[in-house]
C-alpha cells in the first residue's frame, strides 16, 4: 500500500481506541486487584485462591474486556505500519493510563513522577513523527 | 527484589509477545476488508501461524506478571515505567523484524527512558 492520506486516517482511528482501550484496561485492572490483594504466602493453594478472586472480579473482566478491544485494534494497525511506530505511538496511553489511575482511582503522584510522564509523553511525541512504515519502500 | 523481577518480566515478555504477534501479522498481510465475516476469517487464518502463539503465551505471561504487580502497586507507577519497553522493542524491531530505525526515533526512544528513570526516582 502507498502512503496515502487513507492510510495516516485510517492509522489515526485505530491508534486512538489504542490510546482510549488500553489505559482504561489497565485502570481497571488496578482497582481489580486492589480489591483481590496480593498473594501472601506463594503456594500453590495461596495461588489458586488468588486465581479464583481474580476470575470472579467484575473488574477485572471489565479491564480484559477493554484489553482486548484494544488488542483487536493493535492486531489491525501491525498489518500495515510498522511495530516501531505503533508502539511508541500507542504507548502514549502508557502516560494517560496515570492520569486517569489520578482521577478515577485517587492515586497519589508526586511532581517528579508527573516529570517523568510529561518526558515519556515528549519522547512519545518525537518518535510519532516519523513515518509509519520503512520496511516495504523497496521496488 | 520481587518488584524489580516483575516488572521486567512485564517489560521483556511483553515486548517479545508483541514481536512474535507482529512477525505474524505481517506475514498474513495487510487487512483491507473491515466486514465482519472477513474478519473473523482474519482471525481464524492469524491463529494458524506458529509466531502468534508464541507471542501470545508471552504475553499471557506478561499480563499475569503485571495482574501481581497491581496487587500492591499503584497503576500510575507500574504502567508508565513498563514504557521500557519502547527500548527493548526498538531494539527487537531491528534484530527481529529488520525494521530500519532513524536517528530520531532513537532520540524518542532515549527521552522515553529518561521519563521512565524518573518514575522509577520518584517511588524514592
Amino acid at each position: 500500500m502507498t502512503d496515502s492520506p487513507g492510510l495516516h486516517f485510517k492509522t489515526f482511528l485505530l491508534i486512538l481506541m489504542i490510546v482510549v482501550f488500553a489505559p482504561l484496561g489497565n485502570v481497571l485492572l488496578g482497582k481489580g486487584m486492589k480489591t483481590v490483594g496480593p498473594a501472601t504466602h506463594w503456594t500453590v493453594g495461596d495461588l489458586w485462591s488468588v486465581f479464583v478472586r481474580i476470575s470472579s472480579s467484575g473488574y477485572i473482566w471489565l479491564g480484559v474486556a477493554s484489553l482486548l478491544t484494544f488488542f483487536v485494534a493493535y492486531m489491525l494497525v501491525l498489518t500495515w505500519a510498522d511495530y516501531s511506530y505503533v508502539q511508541p505511538a500507542s504507548s502514549f496511553s502508557y502516560a494517560m493510563v496515570a492520569l486517569l489511575g489520578y482521577l478515577l482511582l485517587g492515586e497519589v503522584i508526586t511532581p517528579l513522577r508527573w516529570l517523568g510522564i510529561a518526558t515519556i509523553c515528549l519522547g512519545v511525541l518525537i518518535v510519532g513523527h516519523t513515518p509509519p512504515r520503512t520496511t516495504s519502500v523497496k521496488v | 527484589m520481587r518488584e524489580f523481577l516483575l516488572l521486567c518480566v512485564i517489560v521483556v515478555a511483553g515486548t517479545g509477545g508483541e514481536l512474535f504477534v507482529t512477525r505474524a501479522m505481517k506475514q498474513i498481510g495487510e487487512v483491507t476488508d473491515f466486514r465482519p465475516a472477513a474478519l473473523l476469517r482474519f482471525i481464524l487464518k492469524a491463529l494458524t501461524v506458529p509466531w502468534m502463539w508464541i507471542g501470545i503465551g508471552m504475553m499471557t505471561i506478561a499480563f499475569f506478571a503485571l495482574l501481581t504487580a497491581l496487587s500492591f502497586e499503584n497503576v500510575s507507577f507500574v504502567v508508565p515505567v513498563t514504557a521500557l519497553s519502547y527500548a527493548a522493542g526498538a531494539v527487537g524491531a531491528v534484530l527481529f523484524l529488520r525494521e530500519r530505525i532513524s536517528a530520531q526515533r532513537w532520540i524518542g526512544v532515549f527521552i522515553v527512558c529518561v521519563g521512565v528513570t524518573m518514575v522509577l526516582l520518584s517511588k524514592h
